[in-house]
């Protein structure tokens, strides 16, 4: 098996669903940074059979509401001084804003200038959410 | 209080505030002369993004039998939305001149987008086929005067239960009484969709085709229009659109104080030989529309 360091302070993002990760580095801008990140594919897994992993050498904000919607099975760990500090356990975010788009073409998000147009969750078994103003359902 | 607040949809208010809304269109109803100054020195705006002769005049009377102006578009060509202008910038410069706003708007959502923007109380008169509460609360108000109550009802809706809103709303909002059961009645192309359904127990509701047979059990029988364009072929509608027709004969066999409501404009869904039937109440649901908006207009602008 490769083996990859442990990271001194930053954060691992742990139990990403095989083949997903080149996915999650891409959307986190990760193919663009000047520090330490690794992505590991395909790592035999007790409980998954196998999985992802991507470590970031750095304090970065994660904006989890966007983790959580791609993955809501990830785990986030935070590291200082070599030593988790911090399991994050994510879920399906209950309300999201921002990232989800109506595609109702009678919507009034199709014809008016609106970036922050929110989704709330009805359904979190196949990541339904709704538009708040139409109430269409959109899957995540 | 329901000074200052929108109504954008039929549960912004609580039963209880709706109760109050009821109690007051009754007063209005029964001694309007009190109330023809109600509102005197208020400005409504009404502004409609699409034609409607009906909901607008509804909302221009209520205000003008309150002692109140209007002022308004009926098309958005006549307008700044002509011009491109947002939706948002149009309620702001409307909030600098009236007291109280009315809009209609093809788009689903644009009336709560404009309220967000808003500095005074905002009225959705019906967003596309979406949501269109001051019709539910007519259908409520209505139901409340004839029945005496909004609980312990049968409730058969009839017609183009897929895509009429007016119908989807009612269900939301009489489904907050205790011990209503409704009763589906429409062909299988327009049928109740399931997340209305999806909402109710299962003893609450039965859907079937036959409304000669479902007929005797109702308290109440609401008609909507069933649409030639709705169907998949000519030779479908043919074959279906007598069969949710409504006539004195069918009448017969419903009990002696049911009453027959419409949200109109009808086209033939209830034949004309019904209208002097004293259970034909549509267009007296219409003149209830006025009062219950009068009382809506009053307690957003907190008046007495």
């Amino acid at each position: 098996m490769i083996k990859i360091d442990s990271i001194k302070k930053g954060i691992v993002i742990d139990h990403i669903k095989p083949g997903c990760g080149h996915t999650i580095f891409k959307d986190l801008g990760l193919h663009k940074v000047d520090y330490t990140v690794v992505l590991i594919k395909n790592i035999p897994s007790t409980k998954m059979g196998k999985k992802d992993l991507i470590k970031i050498e750095n304090e970065i904000d994660l904006d989890l509401t966007m983790l959580g919607l791609l993955d809501p099975n990830l785990t986030v760990n935070i590291v200082e001084n070599g030593k988790i500090t911090e399991k994050i356990k994510l879920k399906l975010p209950e309300k999201v804003k921002g990232i989800l788009k109506c595609k109702n073409p009678r919507c009034v998000s199709m014809i008016e200038n609106i970036t922050d147009v929110e989704f709330t969750l009805i359904d979190p078994e196949n990541k339904i959410y709704t538009c708040e103003y139409c109430d269409t359902p959109v899957k995540a | 209080m329901l000074k200052d607040r929108h109504l954008i949809q039929p549960g912004d208010f609580t039963v209880d505030e709706l109760q109050g809304l009821f109690e007051l269109a009754d007063k209005i109803m029964e001694s309007p002369e009190r109330y023809m100054d109600a509102c005197r020195g208020k400005l409504l705006a009404t502004l409609f993004y699409e034609p409607s002769t009906r909901t607008r005049f509804s909302f221009e009377a209520a205000m003008l039998r309150l002692g109140g102006e209007t002022i308004g578009f009926s098309e958005p060509g006549s307008s700044s939305v002509s011009k491109g202008e947002s939706i948002g910038d149009t309620i702001r410069t409307i909030g600098c001149y009236a007291d109280i706003a009315v809009m209609r708007h093809p788009k689903e959502g644009a009336p709560l987008l404009a309220s967000k923007k808003s500095v005074i109380p905002l009225i959705n008169a019906g967003d596309g086929g979406h949501q269109h509460p001051t019709q539910t609360l007519t259908d409520l108000m209505t139901i409340r005067r004839y029945k005496n109550r909004l609980d312990n009802l049968v409730i058969g809706l009839c017609g183009d239960l897929k895509f009429g809103r007016t119908v989807h709303s009612l269900v939301k909002a009489l489904s907050r009484y205790e011990n209503i059961k409704f009763v589906f009645i429409a062909p299988k192309e327009l049928e109740i969709p399931s997340y209305i359904t999806d909402n109710l127990q299962k003893e609450q509701f039965e859907t079937t085709q036959d409304l000669e047979g479902s007929l005797g059990k109702l308290d109440i029988l609401y008609m909507t229009r069933v649409q030639r364009e709705r169907f998949f072929s000519e030779e479908e509608y043919l074959k279906l659109k007598d069969y949710f027709l409504l006539n004195a004969k069918k009448m017969e066999k419903a009990k002696s104080d049911m009453i027959v409501m419409h949200p109109l404009p009808r086209i033939n869904e209830i034949s004309t030989d019904m209208d002097n039937d004293k259970r034909a109440v549509y267009f007296e649901q219409a003149k209830m529309g006025m009062y219950i908006r009068m009382a809506l207009i009053m307690q957003l602008l907190g008046v007495e």
